[in-house]
Formats: C-alpha cells, sequence, structure tokens
C-alpha cells in the first residue's frame, strides 16, 4: 500500500489561517516601527534643481529626510540591471533617489521616515521639490520619431534591437500564393495584485546585521542584492517574503528603490522601519506590461499553411530596462504558438517613453504574441473562406514531431524546443467543449431572434518552468514532523499544499505530517524566484529529489535495524516495513532517531530507538566519511532547457446592437500543464488567469495624456473585472507528462491569461463580421467600429 | 505642529477598546494598526476594492472611508470576529476552505464579512444572487468562480447548523 497525494485535489493546508484573519502580509508586521514615506516626481521628464526639506522640519514626529545628496557607495549608484543581454545595446536603470532627473511620474526624489504614516505624508507634503519640466516622450509614436529622448545618451530612444530568423521569411512570403498584410495592438495594462508592494527592515545594532521582510517573489535575490548595495556581508543579511497579497510579475522586479532605502534607513537610524505602498503609487511606481504594436506580413498556400512569416513589433519599456528585454523575446519566440510556419523572422525594438518601467505581468510578452498569431491565422481563414478550426489544424506540429525545434533561441538563452505536447487531441476537446460544429445553428437562431452572436478560437503554447535551478531541504523530525524547505517565495500558489504533497507521496507519510516553509533565506538560501509558471515544476521536483534522498537514507538505516535488505522494505503511511512481512517495521520517527548518534533521551521515539541496535564497530567513527547525521537532505533541479505546456480557449459572445457591449455567454478552457500535482489549485490558477485574460482584453487599460500623465491610476478608473464582468469558466485538460522532469509536470500559472485578448477579439469579429486589429476594445470603441465599416459598406 | 487626539471606543468583535487618535485616523488603520486586528486589509484606500470591509452595527461598510471618531461607540465586526461560537472557523470562513475560494488570500477577510453580513437577509441564494451578493469586492486571484460557489457552501452551512 502507498500513500497517494499527488494528483489529489485536496483542500489548501493555508487557508484556515488566511480566512481567519491570521495572514501575516507585510503590513501586518511590525507594528510600532517608523514609517517611511515618498516624495515623487509630478512630472514624466524634468530636471530637479532644488529639494528644499525646510517646511518638512516644523512636523512633528519627523525622524528623518533622505535625498540623493544623502546616499554614497554602491546605494548611490544606478540600480541593477538584473538581465543584461547583448542586444540590450542601451540598458539603462535608475537611482533609487533621483539624481538630478527625473523620467516618469512616480519616480522617488526624497525619502521621509517619521513616527507614523500619516506624519511621513504630512512631511513629504512640506518638501518643496524645484523642477524645470521637460517635454517628455509618450507613446511609441513620440518614442520612434525621437524629437526628443528620455536618455541623453540615447538618440533615437532604442534600448534594444532584436532580429531572429528560420529560412528566409521575406522570400517565403514574397513567393507564397496568398499574402496578408496586418497590424495589430495590444495596449498597457499592469498585474495590480490587491496588495501592493512593502518593505519592513530591522537592524540589529549589536549582532551587525539585517532582516528584511518584503512583498516579493524573490527573497534569496533581494539578499544578495541588498548585501550588494548596502556593503553588509551576505551571511548578515535575512530576507523574508511573509504571506503575500499577490504577484503576477510586478514583484519579482528587485531590488525596487524602497526595497533599498527602507533597510539603509533602518540602518542609519537603528530603528525599525516599514513602507507599505499605496495604491496611487503602485500605479506609478511600480510596473506595467503588454504595450506592444505589430506588423504581420504573412505568405500562405491554398489550404491556409504558412510558408512564410515576418513580424516586427515595437516594444515601449518606459523609461528604465531594469528587467531586460524578456517580455519582447518572449512575444517574439512564444508567438509562434502550437504551429510551424515554413520560415520564420521576428525583428522587435524596444524603445524608451517617459512612462512607468514595462516587467514581465502573467503571460509575460505571450499574450501579445497569440494575439498576432491568432488574429493572423483568423484572417487568413477569412481571406480564403475557410473555416478558422481547419487553418490550425493545417499548420499544427504534430505528436509525433516532438520534440520539435524552431531552431530559436528562447528568453532562458537556450534552443526553443518543445518537449511535448498534443495539439490536434486538446483543439478536438475545446471543440467537442464549446461545440465548434454546432454553432451555425445556435447562431441562425439567434439571428432569428435579433441577437448578434460570435464564437472564437485561441490556441497558445507556454515556456514554462524555466531554469536555472531550485532546490529543496526535506527533514524528517524525531516527532514525525517532515519539514521541507525551499527558497522560492508564494504569492497565492498554494505551495504548503502543492510541495506537501511532493513530499508526501515521495516519502511515504500521510500529508499532513509535513509543513512547508517558502521564501525565507533563513530556511534555505539559494533560489530564483515564483515567476513564469517555474514554482511548480522546478521546486516541486526539487522537493521530490530531495524526499527521495532522504527515504534512501531511511531505507539504509531501516535496513541495518531489521537486519534486511533496502530493497525488501516499502514506506507507506509513516512507517518503514519489510515487504510481505508487515509486522517486521519500524516507524520512521524511530529512523530519525537512529540518524543521529547523539541520543539524549529527549522523547519517547528515543527511548524506543535503543531496542536497535545499528551496527557501526567500535573502531569505525560514529557518523561515517560519507554520511551526515540526521534524516535530512537537500537536493536541487536544474533542467536542461524549459518546459511547455500549451491549451486552447474557445469563447461565445454576444454584443449588443445597440449599446456595442459585449457579453461573454461561454468561456472555455482546455489545458495541458503535464501531470497535476492538485488539481483544484491548478482549476483556481486557469480561472484566476481567464479573469485577467478577460480584463485585459475588455476593460483594462492604462492612459497617459501627451504629458505623461497616468490618467487613471485608481480603482475607480482602471476597471479590474469584478465578478460580474468574469463569465463561468469551463474547463477540461489533457495531460501530456514532460519528459524533461521527473514529476512530468509543465507548470500552469499564467496559462488562463496569455489566450484572452486573441479569443474574445476572434469572437467580437465573428459576431460583428470585421476584423478586430487592436485591444482592449471598450463599447464605445467596437460601437465606433461598426460605425466606420457601415460607412465603409456604403461607399 | 501636533495632533489632537480623541478618545474613540469601539466595541470590535464583542471586546470594548478605547483608542486615543487623531481625528483623521482612519477606522481601518486604527483597527489594524491601534489595535492589532490586521485581518482587516487596505487594498485601494478609495472604497473600491472592498478588501477592507467590516461590519459597523452589522452593516458593511468601507474601513478605509472612515474615520474611526466617526464611529465612536459602535460596534464593529472584523474577518477575526467571523469566527464561529466555539472558536473554530465560521460558516463562511469554512465555505471558502471547501470551495477553494481564495489564493493570495488578501482579498479575502473583505469577502468573508461582506457574504456574513447578505446571508442574514438571503439565507437560500441562488448561484446569480450569490455573484451579485459579491460584486462589490474585488478579487485579483480566483477568477470569482470559486468565491461564488463559497458564497452557496455558506448558505448550505450555516442551514445546517440551524441558521445564522
Amino acid at each position: 500500500m502507498t500513500t497517494r497525494t499527488m494528483g489529489e485535489p485536496i483542500p489548501r493546508r493555508e487557508d484556515p489561517r488566511l480566512v481567519a484573519g491570521d495572514g501575516r502580509y507585510l503590513d501586518d508586521l511590525g507594528r510600532g516601527a517608523l514609517a517611511a514615506a515618498f516624495v515623487r516626481s509630478p512630472h514624466a521628464a524634468a530636471r530637479v534643481l532644488d529639494v528644499d526639506v525646510g517646511r518638512a522640519l516644523e512636523v512633528d514626529g519627523l525622524v528623518a529626510v533622505y535625498t540623493y545628496e544623502d546616499l554614497e557607495g554602491p546605494v548611490a549608484e544606478p540600480l541593477p540591471l538584473l538581465i543584461p543581454h547583448p542586444r540590450l545595446h542601451a540598458g539603462r536603470t535608475a537611482y533609487a533617489l533621483a539624481n538630478g532627473v527625473v523620467r516618469h511620474v512616480g519616480e522617488p526624489v526624497a525619502m521621509v521616515v517619521a513616527r507614523d504614516r500619516y506624519l511621513a505624508e504630512d512631511a513629504c507634503e512640506r518638501i518643496a521639490v524645484s523642477y524645470e519640466p521637460l517635454a517628455p516622450v509618450v507613446g511609441l509614436d513620440a518614442a520612434v520619431a525621437a524629437e526628443r529622448t528620455v536618455h541623453d545618451d540615447v538618440p533615437d530612444n532604442v534600448a534594444a534591437r532584436m532580429v531572429q530568423e528560420h529560412g528566409d521569411a521575406r522570400a517565403a512570403v514574397a513567393a507564397a500564393p496568398h499574402r496578408l498584410e496586418l497590424d495589430l495592438a495590444i495596449e498597457r495594462s499592469a498585474s495590480t495584485p490587491l496588495e501592493g508592494r512593502g518593505v519592513y527592515a530591522r537592524w540589529d545594532a549589536a549582532d551587525r546585521s539585517l532582516r528584511v521582510y518584503s512583498s516579493t517573489q524573490t527573497s534569496t535575490s533581494v539578499r544578495f542584492a541588498l548585501a550588494a548595495k548596502l556593503g553588509v556581508p551576505v551571511d548578515r543579511v535575512e530576507v523574508v517574503a511573509p504571506d503575500v497579497g499577490g504577484g503576477f510579475g510586478v514583484k519579482i522586479v528587485h531590488p525596487w528603490p524602497e526595497e533599498v532605502l527602507v533597510p539603509l534607513a533602518a540602518m542609519r537610524l537603528g530603528a525599525e522601519v516599514k513602507w507599505t505602498e499605496d495604491r496611487r503609487e503602485h500605479f506609478v511606481a511600480s510596473a506595467h506590461e503588454r504595450g506592444q504594436r505589430h506588423h504581420v506580413s504573412v505568405g500562405f498556400d491554398d489550404d491556409g499553411r504558412l510558408l512564410g512569416l515576418d513580424v516586427e513589433f515595437l516594444h515601449d519599456n518606459g523609461a528604465y530596462t531594469p528587467y531586460g528585454i524578456i517580455v519582447p523575446i518572449i512575444t517574439a519566440t512564444q508567438l509562434l504558438g502550437p504551429y510551424k510556419p515554413g520560415a520564420y523572422r521576428v525583428e522587435f525594438r524596444s524603445l524608451y517613453t517617459n512612462t512607468t518601467i514595462v516587467t514581465p505581468y502573467r503571460g509575460a510578452g505571450r499574450p501579445q504574441g497569440a494575439f498576432v498569431m491568432e488574429r493572423t491565422l483568423d484572417a487568413i481563414a477569412a481571406h480564403l473562406g475557410r473555416d478558422r478550426v481547419e487553418v490550425r489544424q493545417a499548420n499544427f506540429i504534430q505528436p509525433e514531431e516532438m520534440p520539435y525545434d524552431h531552431h530559436l533561441t528562447f528568453q532562458d538563452g537556450r534552443p526553443l524546443i518543445y518537449d511535448s505536447g498534443d495539439f490536434p487531441a486538446t483543439l478536438e476537446k475545446v471543440k467537442k467543449l464549446v461545440g465548434w460544429d454546432e454553432f451555425a445553428a445556435f447562431r441562425d437562431e439567434a439571428r432569428a431572434a435579433g441577437r448578434r452572436v460570435g464564437i472564437g478560437l485561441a490556441c497558445y503554447v507556454e515556456g514554462t518552468g524555466v531554469g536555472p535551478y531550485e532546490g529543496a531541504h526535506v527533514r524528517v523530525e524525531t516527532n514525525g514532523t517532515v519539514v521541507v524547505a525551499t527558497g522560492l517565495t508564494t504569492q497565492g500558489q498554494g505551495h504548503e499544499t502543492a510541495f506537501a504533497q511532493v513530499a508526501a507521496e515521495a516519502l511515504g507519510v500521510p500529508v499532513e505530517r509535513v509543513t512547508v516553509v517558502t521564501g525565507d533565506t533563513r530556511r534555505f538560501k539559494y533560489a530564483v524566484g515564483t515567476f513564469a509558471s517555474r514554482a511548480a515544476v522546478m521546486s516541486g521536483n526539487a522537493v521530490g529529489l530531495a524526499a527521495g534522498k532522504v527515504r534512501a537514507k531511511a531505507l539504509r538505516i531501516a535496513a541495518e535495524a531489521l537486519e534486511t535488505d533496502p530493497d525488501d522494505l516499502e514506506v507507506s503511511e509513516g512507517m518503514v516495513r519489510v515487504k510481505g512481512a508487515p509486522e517486521r517495521e519500524i516507524d520512521l520517527r524511530t529512523v530519525a532517531v537512529l540518524a543521529n548518534p547523539l541520543r539524549y533521551a529527549f522523547d519517547e521515539q528515543t527511548k524506543l530507538a535503543t531496542q536497535f541496535v545499528v551496527g557501526r564497530g567500535v573502531e569505525d567513527p560514529p557518523v561515517a566519511e560519507d554520511d551526515e547525521p540526521g534524516l535530512e537532505a537537500t537536493d536541487w533541479y536544474s533542467p536542461v532547457r524549459s518546459t511547455f505546456a500549451n491549451g486552447m480557449h474557445a469563447v461565445v459572445v454576444e454584443t449588443d446592437p445597440e449599446t456595442a457591449e459585449v457579453k461573454i455567454l461561454r468561456y472555455c478552457v482546455v489545458h495541458d500543464c503535464g501531470r497535476l500535482i492538485n488539481p483544484r489549485i491548478v482549476e483556481g490558477q486557469i480561472h484566476g488567469g481567464v479573469a485577467q485574460g478577460v480584463g485585459g482584453a475588455l476593460y483594462e487599460r492604462l492612459v497617459y495624456d501627451e504629458n505623461g500623465q497616468l490618467l487613471n491610476a485608481s480603482f475607480m478608473d482602471f476597471l479590474m473585472p469584478y465578478a460580474s464582468e468574469v463569465p463561468k469558466v469551463e474547463t477540461d485538460h489533457l495531460e501530456t507528462p514532460s519528459p524533461l522532469n521527473p514529476l512530468g509536470i509543465k507548470g500552469a500559472g499564467e496559462a488562463g491569461t496569455i489566450a484572452g485578448a486573441a479569443v474574445l477579439a476572434s469572437a467580437i469579429s465573428d459576431a460583428e463580421g470585421f476584423f478586430v486589429d487592436r485591444m482592449p476594445i471598450s463599447p464605445s470603441e467596437l460601437w465606433a467600429l461598426r460605425e466606420r465599416h457601415a460607412r465603409k459598406e456604403e461607399q | 505642529m501636533t495632533e489632537v487626539l480623541h478618545e474613540t471606543r469601539l466595541v470590535v468583535n464583542g471586546v470594548p477598546h478605547t483608542a486615543r487618535v487623531p481625528a483623521r485616523r482612519l477606522l481601518a488603520d486604527c483597527l489594524r494598526h491601534d489595535l492589532g486586528l490586521t485581518g482587516t486589509h487596505v487594498g485601494c484606500e478609495h472604497g473600491v476594492c472592498g478588501a477592507c470591509t467590516v461590519l459597523v452595527d452589522g452593516r458593511p461598510m468601507r474601513s478605509c472611508l472612515l474615520f474611526a471618531v466617526g464611529v465612536d461607540g459602535a460596534e464593529i465586526t472584523t474577518v477575526e470576529g467571523c469566527r464561529s461560537p466555539d472558536g473554530g472557523l465560521g460558516p463562511v470562513q469554512r465555505a471558502f476552505q471547501d470551495c477553494h475560494g481564495l489564493q493570495c488570500g488578501f482579498c479575502t477577510p473583505g469577502f468573508v464579512t461582506t457574504i456574513t453580513a447578505w446571508l442574514r437577509e438571503h439565507p437560500d441564494p441562488t448561484e446569480e444572487e450569490a455573484r451579485q451578493a459579491i460584486g462589490g469586492n474585488l478579487c485579483r486571484c480566483t477568477g470569482y468562480q470559486n468565491i461564488v460557489a463559497s458564497v452557496l457552501r455558506a448558505a448550505e452551512l450555516q442551514r445546517e447548523a440551524g441558521g445564522p
């Protein structure tokens, strides 16, 4: 008998705490700590002439004010460019506090520390900053025109230019029997987790050590960054990600200015200091994504087969590039989805504008890529008068072609090779789920009743589980508790539950006995972080491998105790038993005691252990040369390359003939993320992803005016979907396990989001009878499109 | 520049408290930072997201839009007060766990308080009514699917237990 926990939809272990209000989010910590607040630039582009703090000094409760002049050493240098790339020829990062120039609204100019946040903000209001406003660069047109520049030393505003090509795509397009040209655009949006960023720092002067809590997606890397920036030895810095109220990408960026400055203040003042981001700050001073414009030239045959695909696009990277050019690289490569064009060329330029920085948001360039590819295939189907499904089928990579090499380089610098997937089978499932073949009848019925309905389909492939590594430590305590630690963080993915399931299965213990710690550098020092749908793949496998090592050690010790061979033993329900002779057994707790030659009789298990004699001779050292005390092990998972999950979405929409409102009648998802650890958690990830996809397609956009002011920096104006906007999500799964990792997992975090804009554009186009080429689309925009197309038809 | 403090009496989850706060102190900050009840979360500070919802004399209100002095003498129920009388999880809290109605959990306290109040007047809701009941609260993780299910499950648990 074995303990089955992998694949079971067990309830989450973290929930009783969180539903009762007992969570420990960043702002719940540090009661009584001093509060930091920031003076931020109101201008998109300006020179900072003077910062006068005089009037702030009158505020009772003010403790300190810092400007750039107060910074020295590494902290006075620009923040790190985390992911340099040879094609990022003009990467630029901000200073922690503005050094004479500000390049977007929200850039921090001064930090105030006071007794509480109210007083800190009073002081901020009294700091007089003299600016010389400059004409800003806003929008891709202004960036390309380069009449003005964001950085003096980047005269064309181009941060990066990159070309990838397989085959001669331009020649293939030119020689193709059919050709189309398309312009396709996606606007800016943002992660907007319900909890913003936050930092709480404690400096222990006696110990000369720093503990920092940060609402981050990577505590281990924040630790190294702080050590480097603040000149504290790494082993004197601890960083803990407490409960994190959502991330969706924005919290992977590090170190943020505030993440460096708050600990700096704690060290200088010898006091606890905390900063909690407010909502407006989050809109202007964290990060955005999605804004891209694409031009497609495509050549195809009579069946809609892609002979040549040539894509050029512009990526708005905002004012700085701390996270490199990951987003446009992902668009460039993941645009291909489940298809195999005869030849492919992609070129992008990443451009500076005087707006908030752009870094990955759930989907990370894939929603744009899927939009471009799927709209292109829809346009081909319309051009040829074929069913959209047929055109996709004509271009699918077939299961027997796996692993499939696109001959391109992925975001991790490794070859873009798909590991697995059965796209024709997935398509069949989604067609069946949505009722694709029966839709024509439904449309006729609706039309007869004066209703406009449309159906859409969109497919995607998602590189998940990028390396380079994650590790895990697993220990069996003498009380039977299994303690798992892994370094990556958690912001709602249920890692406490999922990793416990992996460990329980690998070790043969009840899942209730396993506890899991994530994101705490005191417990595990090396990790990459939780992003790119990588946590389950990377730490899931690391936990499985470490637990496997612990199991092997337990079998070796138990075999000695039971005087048998390890191969004759099995572990189940926390007991090691001789196969076929279950009466010969030893509790894992007892094995844990035997694993440590120092046996003070602290507890009953230790006393019990004395009945077993584990044989090391009196001439041997009690701990063998190749062994160590304790029933515990660390192991690592480092993949050669990414896994590739895939999925297909199909929707049915109804558009109001009068108001042009779009109502989603059905939203169907078929998803293949390999083997599932916990289906209910995966399902939840898909639901949430779909909500963000729908938001990005129909409601959410960040609107800048010509002065670089973000016009909708609040939840009143940036329309995140409520329950009334998110349709019921119908899901089905296909499991083609990844051959790349022991657990066969492929990752699921971003999947639900990727197809949103593509699938809704497809359905709206189908309902309206004209082509939608940019998303999101509001009712007024759809209405205007109707007018324009009606006029065209009249002419 | 020194602030005048006002003595404010609040009965929070049945326990009387007295806090000395400036007139501008928000109820949310008073609960969280003066009384240490950090279950109430602040997501937008302008009354849109609903994460900070607490019950004031039984009615759901946004504690980021109220001054603590403005509710002097009121009875406040926060998420910490939505437990069952025996100290275990209350029906709404249990329903959220049963239905996987939360992911990061940051918005959850506002949903728990909102739903607790709503179910008192709607003990046997339909799915559509359940969706409307949560229509004023934002969640960025779940897509609301399982929160709707949690409302229905909470109603079921309450009926099983013989009413709210």
